[in-house]
């Protein structure tokens, strides 16, 4: 881990038996082209933009074989998943297989490992592209062996014939063989015959972390290294005024203080000794600062009152329909903060012109290009490994660190440079998920089925990722600051704060409105889910008061408005597996929620319902239980799918019931867990349930950020249910719903 | 809160010296007849809630309901060396709780320790404060608890051996204790210092804790304030004996009770962390006019006192002082357990008491600080609230006494205190320790006074 | 200079006195599993054993750890020989980043050593000071059952623990 993965090119090309590469993929793929198709179809996942084979596999002369990704491991179990994945269609073991994920020197770029897409983008590159070179080596063993390709088969890591001849991959793989184009169409496996893919295969990272093992960039010791710490100004905006350093040069320990307009960093040999020094150039540093930030208390007005753009992005209509009884409702998010347990951290090297940087950044090629544009450097002399963090849960300050380690590096040519902030570091400069506002209105019509649909939403932008320079702080910060890039919403269907702001229910009129507002009073930029979090938690919270108005069961009622069968097959498999029936009275002081998504309207299915207690004394909630099930498609790992729906529901759990970034009109005060508590031990359910619909054969959905909404609003269903009061507010904190009880 | 094994050792004394001479016709009191359980919608909705802040006041909830299990039922168990006292149901259960009781038989309970039934009831219910509570209040707090939800909940049978476990016995700590006052105006005094008078000596029992009990274990009326003892924690004087370094004035009062903690003075702790949870609910002016009239019982302080405060302040501000060399051990620990938050300069409740501002350090002996030094403070669940680790697990007793005697040192000008290390060993011992941070909804307050570094 | 006991071995360890133990373990010991999380004693990710009981190291400073036995997530087992603790956190999948769950391991091992049989809610409020922002909590409190059986089993084959 520590080590660069060190893939040496030359070895691979020389492998095998040299023989000059002829065979003909135009023939070999033929039945699967379609004729006379005008433009030219595309490879599946980021196999389109990433066509060549071999930057996907490689396969040594030894037999030896290696897998690249371009996205990154983040605790999800994305390398597991990836080589179940490869494993299956290049029919060899499972622990055979070497993987090497983001880097800029030896991976595809796979821009950022975000949105639930890496099963869909990288998954499906690497599931073509094995099938692909499965299928080239079984041509190969067919020319070799002067039998049909048909009568061979492949296991293990070998093309067998009918007779009992045995070609390992190692035998078969010459020189540029896998340095071909992929054709758009893969002869994949059976789902049938799946042996590794499905299975719950332990995930590969857990050994080490489990045994103290070097797991993490936090973990990293290069020789030489040394520890730097940042000293980040007070709030948004502080000019460093004086900062006399003479002192602090003479600590212990100390190498050197950076200093560049308003970043300041000190470096020393020890890693306490750079903390010292880190706060006596603390108290030495005197800053400038502006009162900027907006009234926490009343972000309604906030929103709803900055300048927007407004995209009108959905509108259907029925005239023929009309309401008849009509309910509006407003939902407020606060800024939530991602809160890694493990503060940012990252380790940069600048030697012989070349500057490397290991992060856990979830995109190293779109860091890369900040950090060269920040330094002045050419992306080629720049190069980003991704070595794993602490969960990040979106856009923390990864990508900070990173610029950090790499500004510092630069001023210590030779000398390894590692960077970790602190806890209220990472508290006060992370970029929050954004703080949002909905605006709901409906009608029933005669029968109780909904006639009309309105839905706005006020944010902004949920990604201000690198890309340029500007979106890290340390190129904010330097006396040739970089300006931070215009916010642009993201587009449809994935959305930002749009995303899941279309109702996936069918409504016969329905207008739906995105509120773009460039201006950002606080840095935000992407959190688990996006938008989808808020604007789940408000459709499927309205749902619930419209089915209260039209006086049926919420479960019924959503069925009422679904024609999707997937869907309906997960709302079902919840509401059956928690024992949901209509008209059921829960025990005292208990109440039952549900709540339904599909994440970005295309991707996976998700159904929760759950029992939430409340104590009308105290206000405080308690989720007692929660059922989910989901659909994501094709099932690579069970276990690590379910371990993803658990996590977003007790992470969910945790924003929803506690969770807001505080700040007064110059700072952030939420700056570690005390000001920014969230779920401890004693507030974790009794149970929590998963039940998966596995449908074999069909695309990967993604699992990461399914769960956020539906787990938000099925908790905030239940406290209605056992309140009989609708909170409307994030988070549903023991205070509001006190409030609540005794208004 | 009251001091329970006090209560009992009197309640000893009684049945020896005076007890069986205690005439019966005080210690036999009727039933008062069984009513059907009233209706919830019976009772006014703005009576039900001005009875939900004087409950709040009175701090009921704490003794009647146990961590984690229903509101008001009961069962709290009280420890003391004589035995254990159970709290009681006091939902309106009509089995087991006070479902069956008119307010009359409420209202004889607040005022004379006396059940529905004619039972007299054990004093660790403070009724020797609630007898001044007014007919009014009693009534708001009875329409409260009749309508919360009914639970039910068989009382816990007491544990305590004869005779203490014979109710008579309790008439006759009665007859000597007992003072039946309804609260009389003091008429020269404002409306607002009149209604802190009332609450503190009535709903509030603030002696209760902070009034040092004679050998019979009653309140020293001549003491009053002046500091008493609880669950083996000291609640400190408050009167013009407090050892705060900085004296308390109406203001901080007030705010450290409407907030749980004060710049000057540090956060509540052990069983004063609950009283400030349940104040932070309450009408503000009521606790204004508890902080009026108790700033008015400490008194003003001497010029002497007042510019001590003002050293102590300024000393809070300024950069630290040099570590003693005389304990060099101390200073390290002192450097890297506590300083980190203590001396960050991150202003309370969350970066921690400049120490030179804490009573804890400045008191009469250190229980206090020991007690915190062990458990500290835990997180409130989901809530904005201090957090500070417990160090008993990391540091033994010589340690531990080590930088107790560092932190007196440096942070106090009082003299060093004998037998800390036994202190230590004596708080690691007692299982009562009972560490809770309030529950009460307090928030990182969000003006610019209360900044920090990010 | 002072000699740190870690994991049975005897360090020289070249440190000031108020070094919190979190920076000896990683800085000058070389070891990865304590983990900085906030330096403050709010998250438990530090956690180590010392003298059986469960200690924040980035509270606690050199100078109270002079004659004492300091134990961590590698003094317990090896990948190719793992602790109790170690298989039932692997049996689970008890983890997401995992970046908490050295400390959680480490609070979990001396609640084990000083009760074998911990109920569930005994478990939970032992954990109390630990955070977990992945929502790996199921799977933990699994986890640590499981351990507990797995010790049971242990003990019941050989004399002591595998662990110390």
């Amino acid at each position: 881990m520590n080590a660069p993965v060190i893939l040496d090119r030359r070895r691979v090309l020389a492998g095998g038996g040299a023989l000059i590469f002829s065979f003909s993929l135009t023939s070999a793929f033929a039945q699967d082209q379609a004729p006379g198709a005008a433009p030219a179809p595309k490879p599946p996942g980021s196999l389109a933009t990433t066509p060549y084979l071999d930057s996907w596999i490689r396969i040594d002369a030894d037999g030896g074989i290696t897998v690249f990704t371009g996205k990154a491991e983040l605790g999800q179990g994305l390398k597991t998943a990836l080589q179940q994945i490869a494993a299956e269609e290049l029919d060899v073991a499972f622990e055979t297989l070497k993987l090497v994920t983001a880097d800029t020197r030896l991976t595809a770029n796979e821009g950022y490992t975000a949105g639930s897409n890496s099963m869909k983008d990288s998954g499906a590159a690497i599931q073509n592209a094995a099938a692909q070179v499965r299928e080239l080596l079984v041509a190969e063993a067919a020319r070799r062996l002067g039998q049909p390709a048909e009568g061979l088969r492949t296991e293990n890591g070998a093309v067998i014939s009918a007779n009992g001849k045995r070609l390992t991959y190692g035998d078969l793989v010459a020189a540029d063989m896998l340095h071909v184009q992929a054709q758009p169409k893969s002869k994949l496996k059976d789902s049938a015959t799946f042996k590794v893919m499905g299975q719950s295969i332990p995930r590969v990272d857990i050994p080490a972390k489990v045994t103290g093992g070097a797991a993490y960039v936090q973990d990293m010791r290069l020789p030489g290294m040394v520890h730097a710490r940042i000293v980040r100004p007070p709030s948004y905006g502080a000019q460093l005024t004086e900062c006399d350093t003479a002192a602090i040069e003479k600590l212990p320990g100390v190498i050197k203080i950076v200093r560049d307009g308003n970043f300041l960093a000190v470096v020393a040999e020890k890693e306490f000794q750079s903390i010292k020094a880190m706060n006596a150039l603390s108290a030495a540093a005197k800053w400038k600062e502006t009162a900027s930030l907006p009234k926490q208390d009343d972000l309604l007005k906030v929103l709803t009152s900055l300048r927007s753009q407004d995209f009108t992005i959905f509108e259907h209509s029925n005239p023929a329909v009309t309401g008849q009884k009509t309910i509006e409702a407003t939902y407020t998010r606060p800024y939530q903060s991602h809160g890694s347990i493990g503060p940012s951290c990252a380790v940069a090297h600048f030697t012989d012109g070349a500057m490397t940087v290991w992060t856990h950044t979830q995109g190293v090629f779109p860091d890369r290009q900040g950090i060269a544009e920040m330094l002045r450097m050419p992306p080629a002399s720049v190069r980003l490994i991704h070595v794993e963090g602490s969960g990040c849960y979106g856009h923390n300050g990864a990508d900070d660190a990173a610029a950090d380690a790499a500004l510092i590096a630069l001023a210590l040519p030779g000398r390894p440079v590692r960077v970790q902030w602190m806890r209220e570091q990472e508290h006060g400069w992370e970029p929050y998920g954004p703080a949002m506002v909905t605006k709901l209105k409906a009608s029933l019509d005669g029968n109780g089925k909904i006639a009309d649909w309105n839905f706005e939403v006020f944010s902004n932008t949920h990604s201000m990722r690198p890309g340029g320079a500007g979106s890290m702080l340390a190129a904010q910060h330097m006396a040739q600051p970089f300006a931070v890039p215009e916010p642009k919403p993201l587009p449809l269907p994935d959305g930002g704060g749009d995303r899941n702001a279309i109702p996936f229910y069918n409504f016969p009129n329905a207008r739906v409105v995105h509120h773009f507002i460039p201006e950002m009073p606080l840095r935000i930029s992407a959190m688990r889910a996006l938008g989808a979090y808020h604007n789940v938690f408000s459709i499927e919270s309205f749902m619930d008061e419209l089915a209260a108005l039209a006086g049926a069961d919420p479960v019924e009622f959503r069925l009422k408005h679904l024609d999707d069968q997937r869907g309906r097959d997960v709302i079902e498999k919840a509401a059956q597996g928690f024992g949901w029936k209509a008209g059921q009275t829960p025990p005292l002081d208990r109440g039952y929620g549900f709540a339904f998504a599909r994440y970005k309207n295309h991707a996976a299915y998700c159904a929760i319902a759950s029992e939430v207690e409340v104590n009308r004394e105290t206000g405080r909630p308690r989720l007692v239980r929660a059922v989910a099930a989901v659909d994501s498609g094709q099932v690579i790992n069970p276990d690590g799918l379910i371990n993803q729906i658990e996590g977003a529901i007790v992470q969910s759990m945790s924003w929803t019931l506690y969770e807001s970034v505080t700040f007064d009109a110059t700072r952030i005060t939420s700056i570690d867990w005390q000001t920014y508590p969230i779920l401890r031990f004693n507030a974790v359910p009794d149970s929590i349930e998963v039940h998966i619909i596995n449908r074999p054969g069909q695309p990967f959905l993604g699992s990461g950020e399914t769960g956020q909404g539906p787990a938000a609003a099925s908790i905030a269903n239940a406290i209605a249910n056992v309140t009989g009061k609708r909170l409307r507010d994030l988070p549903l904190t023991r205070k509001r719903i006190k409030d609540a009880i005794d208004a | 809160m009251t001091g329970p094994s006090r209560i009992i050792a009197s309640v000893i004394v009684i049945a020896l010296v005076a007890g069986v001479v205690a005439a019966f016709a005080i210690a036999w009191q009727p039933a008062i007849a069984a009513i059907d359980p009233p209706a919830p919608q019976a009772f006014d909705a703005a009576l039900v809630k001005r009875g939900r802040d004087l409950a709040a006041i009175g701090n009921c909830s704490d003794c009647h309901t146990v961590r984690g299990a229903r509101n008001f039922a009961g069962g709290l168990p009280v420890p003391t060396p004589f035995g254990t006292i159970f709290s009681s149901n006091i939902t309106p259960d009509a089995e087991t709780g006070i479902g069956r009781w008119s307010e009359a038989a409420f209202r004889r309970a607040m005022r004379s320790g006396v059940n529905r039934e004619g039972q007299h009831l054990y004093p660790t219910f403070p009724y020797d404060h609630f007898t001044n509570v007014s007919d009014e209040d009693d009534r708001a707090i009875y329409a409260f608890l009749m309508t919360r939800q009914p639970v039910h909940a068989p009382a816990r049978a007491n544990q305590l051996s004869f005779p203490l476990d014979q109710r008579p016995v309790i008439a006759g700590w009665k007859l000597l204790f007992l003072r039946r006052d309804a609260y009389q105006p003091d008429s020269t005094k404002s409306a607002e210092w009149n209604r802190g008078a009332y609450l503190v000596a009535g709903l509030a029992h603030c002696g209760a804790c902070h009034t040092p009990r004679n050998a019979l274990g009653a309140e020293r009326v001549s003491a009053q304030f002046a500091g008493g003892d609880v669950d083996n924690w000291h609640a400190y004087a408050i009167n013009d004996k407090s050892r705060s370094p900085v004296p308390w004035d109406a203001d901080a009062l007030y705010a450290y009770l409407r907030n749980g903690w004060h710049p000057d003075h540090g956060t509540a702790r052990g069983p004063m962390a609950e009283v400030v949870a349940n104040l932070s609910q309450v009408a503000d002016s009521d606790v204004r006019a508890i902080a009026v009239y108790m700033a008015e019982i400490s008194g003003a302080p001497t010029p002497d006192r007042k510019r001590q405060g003002e050293a102590a302040l300024a000393q809070a501000k300024s950069p630290p002082a040099q570590a003693t060399q005389a304990n060099p051990a101390g200073a390290s620990i002192y450097a890297a357990a506590c300083a980190s938050c203590h001396e960050t300069g991150r202003p309370l409740p969350y970066g921690g008491v400049n120490l030179g501002l804490s009573t804890a350090i400045s008191g009469p002996d250190p229980r206090n600080l020991v007690n915190i030094l062990l458990s500290g403070v835990r997180a409130v669940e989901g809530e904005r609230s201090p957090i500070m680790p417990g160090f008993a697990a990391s540091m033994n007793d010589t340690q531990m006494a080590g930088l107790l005697n560092y932190l007196r040192a440096r942070f106090s000008n009082q003299p060093a205190w004998t037998g800390v290390e036994k202190t230590i060993a004596d708080a690691r011992r007692t299982e009562t320790v009972l560490l809770q941070t309030s529950a009460g909804p307090r928030s990182a307050p969000a003006d610019p006074t209360q900044r920090d570094k990010p | 200079m002072m000699t740190l006991k870690v994991n049975g071995h005897d360090h020289q360890v070249d440190a000031d006195p108020d070094t919190p133990l979190l920076y000896v373990l990683r800085d000058d010991i070389k070891l990865n599993a304590a983990k900085f999380g906030c330096g403050l004693g709010q998250c438990g990710a530090c956690t180590v054993i010392v003298d059986g009981k469960a200690v924040l190291s980035c509270v606690t400073p050199l100078v109270l750890l002079e004659g004492k036995q300091v134990t961590t997530l590698e003094g317990l087992g090896t990948i190719g020989a793992p602790a109790p603790i170690q298989r039932a956190f692997m049996e689970e999948q008890a983890a997401q980043c995992g970046y908490c769950i050295a400390g959680m391991m480490m609070r979990a091992q001396a609640l084990l050593q000083r009760n074998s049989k911990p109920t569930d809610e005994q478990i939970r409020a032992e954990l109390e000071p630990h955070l977990c922002r992945c929502g790996t909590h199921m799977r933990i409190l699994r986890a640590v059952h499981r351990a507990a059986r797995l010790m049971d089993t242990a003990d019941a084959a050989s004399t002591g623990r595998s662990a110390p």
